[in-house]
Formats: C-alpha cells, structure tokens, sequence
C-alpha cells in the first residue's frame, strides 16, 4: 500500500491560512490502513484546525468528508455537493488523490494534507517499511523475492557492498541488509545457483527518471 | 428637558460569577473510578470544579473525546488510569499514555499549553493520590487561566440563544 503521514499543525495551519469554508477529505483505502488520512484522522486534525483558527480569532467553517478512493473519479464525484460550497479543499488521500481531485475540481484551490512516502507494507503496529520502488522492470524473481533495488541503500544488484555490519546496513544500522536477506532466503528455497549469474546494469528506462509514466492495457479497454 | 437615561441593566440582574476552572476527569472503572469513590467514602474533600467521567478503560478514551471538550472551552483535563502494569485490560493504560502525550504535543503546537491536560495512573485504593492529583490540576490551570478556547459567559440578563 501507499504509506503517508501527517503534516504538522502549523503546516497544515498555513496552507488553508487564506480560506474561511475549507472541505478535508479522508481516502479510505491506503492512508486509512496507515493510520494518517482516514475519517478518524481527518476528524483529529479538524480538532486542531479548529483550535488553532479560533485562537487566531479567524473563522472556519470547517466540513469532513471522508471517500472510499480518492484516486479514482467514480468516487470523487460524491464530493461534488460538499465541494461546491467551500472555498478550497484539503485532500489527506496520497498525492495520486490530492491531484485525482485538483483534476476533477479545476476552480478549486486543492492542498495536500499528507506527505506521501512510500510503497511499503506493516511490519508491526504503527511501523511501516518501504519495499517497492515502482521501477517498472521488476526483478524480484531473481532475488527469491527480496528487492535490492529499493531495499539496498547502493541498489547493488551484484551482491553486498561489504559495509554491512553484523547482518545491517552501514547506511542505517536499524535496516537489515537486504544481500544478507536475499542471501539467507535463496538458501531457505535452494536456489542459491541464482547468484552466479551477472546481473547487466538495470534498464531505468522503464522507472520515473523520464517523466510520468503511463500504463494501457488494450484488452480492458471499452 | 430630556429625561436622564436609566441603565439597560435591570436592578435585578447578577454579577457575572467570577471564572472558576472547569476540568474533566476521565476514570477508568477498576482504578481511578473506585479511587475517586473511595475518596468519597472516606469524606474527603476536593475541588469541586472536577466532572468526573466514568470510562470502561482509559484505553477506551479516544483522542477525539479529549480533543472535543478543548474545543468546546474546557479549561483542563485529568486522565487518571490504572498503574503501569495494573489495567485489567493489560495494556489499556499504556495506549492512554501515548494517546495523551501525543495531544499534549499537538494542544503546545497549537498553543493552548500541554499543560491543560494530564494523565495519572493510580489503583483503586489509592484515594489520597486521587485528590492530591485533582487538587494539583485545579492548582495548574487555576494559574494557566481560562481556556483561550472558551466562549464567553453568557449572562442570565442576555437571554438564551
């Protein structure tokens, strides 16, 4: 999932500085999960919104409203009614949302409420990890599933570097190595022999370094 | 000649009451709630500004609740939970704790002072605690002063909205 976290109070404060009648809209799919744009946490920060305008003595007329997929446009039109009576709206969706909604809402003003980080998944309560780079060429079966290209701080694809410590990564010695883990994983499921192949240096033509990708898939299209 | 002006104010009307600090006290039932009562019991006397709120657990106190009351102008909020270690619920304190402190930083953030709100852990016969920490939030917020949040008073003489 996309993981994302709260911008702070003053931030989010000074984005909305200029408007009196703001919408917050929570996405309910990812930042739900991750506990940073769900209705609870558009609820929480309308809390502190509300606090910090009425100590500045300015109004706000402050509405919440929470969407199954703010990336998607079916959803977004159930926002239609609520939008047209604000002066601009604070998406905490991932920035695929806050834009999906700036494209749909062309006159409104449209902020971000989060920072998006991340791909990652949960590794225990409240901590995630990121785990995918959406490079475009996915190399994961050649490392018995552990990607070095997002995991690995030199994206090294021939091996360890040899600064890691201890079974962690010099860069950071919370993270595990992930040449370590791959290591340890191929043996788990014999398949040790993978290393022995070169790795040529990875095509980047198919990552982001060009701009915006785009993806179409003819058989699904109507 | 005109007539003098008679004051709008009927001679009837009373003074506004002076600002007396108004707090919240979340209890959970197995600890802070008995404690409270036992202070009761044992005719102990304490603050009368406190409203206590009988929660199942103080895990079960959102931060929604906590954040609600400061926005409708209360002046201070005790949140009094079992000992660490002590919840019947095993851990129900602990989330409170970090729950708490995590609004503490954001009432600071926003500047309504993270000292408004506190939490305490105590167990059920520990009643002296209980007043101690009541009398020791009313003494802090006594000096904090109203809620910046907080409505003005509405006077009887004004009428009702």
């Amino acid at each position: 999932m996309i993981v994302a976290s709260p911008k702070s109070i003053t931030e989010l404060k000074s984005l909305i500085t200029r408007h009196n009648r703001v919408l917050f809209v929570g996405c309910g799919t990812c930042v739900t999960v991750c506990l940073a744009g769900g209705e609870r946490e558009v609820g929480i920060a309308s809390y502190a919104i509300r606090m910090a305008r009425k100590l500045d003595c300015e109004p706000l007329e402050l509405t919440q409203m929470t969407i199954e997929r703010q990336c998607e446009n079916e959803f977004i039109k159930d926002l239609a009614e609520a939008a047209a009576k604000v002066d601009a709206i604070v998406s905490f969706g991932c920035g695929v949302g806050v834009q999906a909604i700036a494209e749909r809402f062309p006159s409104k003003p449209v902020y971000a409420g989060l920072n998006t980080q991340f791909m990652g998944t949960l590794e225990e309560q409240a901590v995630w990890t990121e785990k995918c780079l959406g490079c475009g060429d996915c190399m994961l079966a050649q490392f018995g599933g552990i990607c070095p290209v997002t995991r690995c701080a030199k994206r090294l694809l021939n091996g360890p570097c040899g600064g890691s410590s201890e079974t962690h990564c010099e860069v950071d010695p919370d993270r595990p190595c992930a040449w370590q883990l791959i290591y340890a994983r191929l043996k788990a499921i014999d398949q040790l022999d993978q290393l022995d192949a070169i790795v040529p240096a990875k095509d980047w033509s198919t990552s982001w370094h060009a701009g915006a990708r785009k993806v179409v898939r003819k058989e699904h299209r109507v | 000649m005109m007539p003098a002006t008679t004051p709008s104010a009927t001679p009837f009307a009373t003074p506004p009451l002076p600002w007396e600090p108004e707090i919240i006290a979340f209890c959970c039932n197995y600890c802070a709630y008995a404690a409270a009562d036992l202070a009761g019991s044992k005719r102990m006397q304490y603050p009368a500004n406190v409203r206590i709120i009988h929660a199942p657990c103080t895990g079960k106190i959102e931060m929604e609740h906590i954040l609600d009351a400061f926005v409708k102008g209360i002046d201070g909020i005790l949140v009094a939970g079992c000992l660490e270690g002590g919840c019947h619920f095993l851990e129900g304190n602990l989330r409170a704790h970090r729950r708490t402190d995590r609004i503490r930083e954001m009432l600071a953030e926003i500047g309504v002072g993270e000292a408004r709100l506190k939490m305490v852990n105590l167990s059920a016969a520990m009643a002296p605690t209980f007043v101690a920490s009541v009398k020791e939030m009313v003494d802090t917020v006594r000096a904090l002063g109203p809620s910046p949040l907080k409505e003005p008073q509405q006077l009887e003489s004004e009428g009702t909205l």
